[in-house]
């Protein structure tokens, strides 16, 4: 590949990955009176904030709903996943070959093989259009990648650390306590960002499990939004962003471990 | 049971591990087990029942499955399975040929590699509802895209991206037995032949033999088994290609990712020995680096597949539920269960998918974890 066949591609790929955002930028800075389909990559002509406004009038609950479940089921997930890795890398148990498979595959199921039971399920416990049913379900569907990025993280801990350990009397808690947790920063900090990006974004356990508007996470608002018929584009463009920014934030100042988290969701640790 | 408790820990560790095998067992493994039988029923199909506290519900065995593959009212379904092989197929070589000519691109030391991989990735930290929005702006049929070409003087393009109602390599559903078996032995015959080229006899003539016969089956009896009593024409809706669009906009980033840190694990003397041997440029990729990355494009394509047959959230976005020319399986699922109320029919169409995606990814995993256990 020739150095002008490298550059010329670098470039217009990167037009092609950046015309989007040049478009979502100008749609949400003009004014409604503005926007029309034939003028739609002109800059505009005054710069029009009051979109943002509405949108932020509109979405502040929706996003307050997003990031109460996105924290609350990322930390759970979390906690959980880690004590799960721990004990799979290092305690071995009759039928860990196969436990740990079965739980993996929970990882890639199409989870509409599995939502009319759960939607009744999460009916039935009396968590029904809440949030608490949603971070339940996000709790319990994520603990195959997180125990799975544990897992793979602790069993780089030399296992004479262990050891070592338990010769000094320390036992099943006390090793997790002293010995692996504090080693877990960058495996929690891999898992959180995970963990976080996937909760924030998903769409479909939100669309069927939440019914009431009150309880809807930012993705369920935008899709209404955008869904609309007579909607000005300016409104879903800046709640586009409004929607974006919080994952491309952690992408851009942890974009490392958004990378490592990316590369384990395909399995190999 | 007593070798087991015999010590402390691992009886903590039972305890700390359990409750997460509960959940898992019950949310994935009992759900799937429920969503089954519900599929063997006729749940739904009296409106009344659907939503009675107490529903009435009746047996019917895989009347269900019957209906969505050969039925008179299910067409839609069969006509989703013709636009998710159409879309599956165009969003793996679109995400696996665009990743690879970026990753080779950045590998070979450009100015600002770390802005550009910057740009290339950003999409995959958006979710797919914000990426359908943001697209289904860029495809209005008289703006967006379409514009584009005025921006340098040239008329305004004037392709219906989202509500085309066009189709083109149409083909009838009675066809397909021939087709899934011409595909079948072929795909079977060339194992054959690179297992005979590997030195694996045995293996190449059971792989032979199993050709031999699903092509003899698809020639004779397959031309002739029709599932329909008439023919039923489905084809590649051209409305699919701003999805498909979209869609590699926001994953190619994600192949490019795996392609550029498989490239940096080639060491760079296998580089240097083949351009001291005199492979030109073209020659080192074809015959050293690409090899190289086989396994990795293996595994980009089973992940995107899995990605592309649960694809769901990015056609809601960007075309709405109801849009007929761009339905997909996952979605009329949803539009099944939750708005028609037609439950044990979505129940089956949620198993039909997931089988679908199991044929792919519990090879893989059992590939992966052998792997593992190896090392």
């Amino acid at each position: 590949m020739g150095r002008i066949v490298q550059y010329a591609l670098l470039f217009l790929a990167t037009v092609f990955f950046l015309l989007p955002v040049y478009l979502v930028v100008v749609t949400a800075f003009k004014e409604p009176a503005a926007i029309s389909l034939s003028t739609t990559w002109q800059p505009p002509e005054r710069w029009y904030w009051e979109s943002f406004t509405q949108a932020w009038t509109a979405f502040a609950p929706k996003l307050q709903n997003s990031f109460f479940l996105t924290v609350t089921a990322t930390l759970l997930s979390a906690l959980m996943g880690s004590l799960n890795g721990y004990v799979l890398a290092k305690w071995r148990f009759p039928g860990a070959h196969i436990v740990f498979p079965l739980m993996l595959f929970g990882m890639f199921i199409p989870y509409q093989a599995v939502l009319i039971p759960l939607f009744q399920f999460i009916r039935d416990i009396g968590l029904g259009g809440s949030l608490w049913g949603l971070i339940l379900v996000h709790v319990v569907y994520g603990l195959p990648i997180t125990t799975l990025i544990f897992r793979n993280y602790y069993a780089e801990i030399p296992d004479e650390l262990v050891e070592a350990a338990r010769m000094d009397g320390a036992g099943f808690f006390g090793i997790y306590r002293h010995v692996v947790l504090p080693l877990s920063l960058p495996g929690f900090v891999v898992v959180v960002i995970w963990q976080f990006t996937q909760i924030w974004n998903e769409f479909l356990f939100a669309v069927t499990l939440v019914s009431s508007p009150a309880n809807q996470p930012i993705t369920v608002a935008l899709a209404q939004l955008a869904g609309g018929e007579a909607v000005k584009w300016n409104l879903p463009m800046a709640g586009a962003l409004l929607a974006a920014l919080p994952t491309l934030l952690v992408y851009i100042f942890l974009g490392r471990y958004f990378i490592r988290g990316l590369l384990a969701g395909s399995v190999k640790g | 049971m007593t070798r087991f408790f015999r010590k402390k820990d691992n009886f903590y560790g039972f305890l700390v591990i359990l409750p997460s095998l509960v959940l898992l067992g019950v949310f994935v493994y009992g759900f799937i087990l429920q969503t089954f039988l519900t599929s063997l029923t006729d749940w739904g199909r009296d409106p009344a029942q659907a939503l009675s506290a107490n529903p009435q519900i009746r047996f019917i065995g895989f009347e269900n499955y019957r209906e969505l593959f050969t039925g008179f009212v299910d067409a839609r379904f069969r006509q989703d399975l013709a636009n998710l092989f159409f879309f599956t197929v165009f969003f793996l070589i679109g995400c696996l040929g665009l990743g690879l000519a970026l990753a080779i691109a950045l590998d070979r030391g450009p100015r600002g590699e770390g802005f550009f991989r910057t740009v290339f990735l950003f999409p995959m930290a958006l979710s797919f509802i914000v990426t359908g929005t943001i697209w289904r702006w860029m495809l209005q049929p008289e703006g967006g895209v379409n514009q584009l070409p005025t921006l340098v003087g040239l008329p305004k393009g004037d392709f219906a991206w989202l509500t085309s109602r066009e189709q083109v390599w149409r083909f009838s559903w009675n066809d397909l037995p021939f087709f899934t078996a011409l595909v079948v032995g072929l795909v079977l015959a060339f194992v054959a032949v690179s297992a005979f080229c590997g030195g694996q006899g045995r293996r190449g003539v059971v792989a032979a033999i199993s050709a031999a016969l699903v092509l003899l089956w698809g020639f004779t009896l397959g031309r002739s088994l029709q599932p329909l009593p008439y023919d039923e024409y489905h084809g590649f809706n051209l409305a699919l290609i701003g999805i498909i669009l979209a869609a590699v906009w926001q994953m190619s980033g994600y192949t490019m990712a795996l392609y550029l840190a498989g490239l940096r694990g080639i060491p760079e003397e296998l580089r240097e020995a083949a351009r001291v041997d005199g492979a030109s440029e073209w020659q080192l990729y074809r015959y050293v680096i690409f090899p190289l990355l086989a396994p990795i494009t293996l595994s980009a394509m089973i992940i995107l597949g899995h990605i592309s047959l649960k694809i769901f959230d990015l056609v809601f976005a960007m075309a709405g539920p109801d849009n007929a020319p761009t339905d997909v399986p996952a979605l009329l699922m949803y539009i099944t269960t939750f708005r028609a109320n037609q439950i044990a029919k979505g129940a089956a169409i949620g198993i039909i998918l997931l089988v679908m995606v199991a044929l792919v990814i519990v090879p893989y995993l059992y590939r992966q974890l052998r792997s593992e256990v190896r090392r």
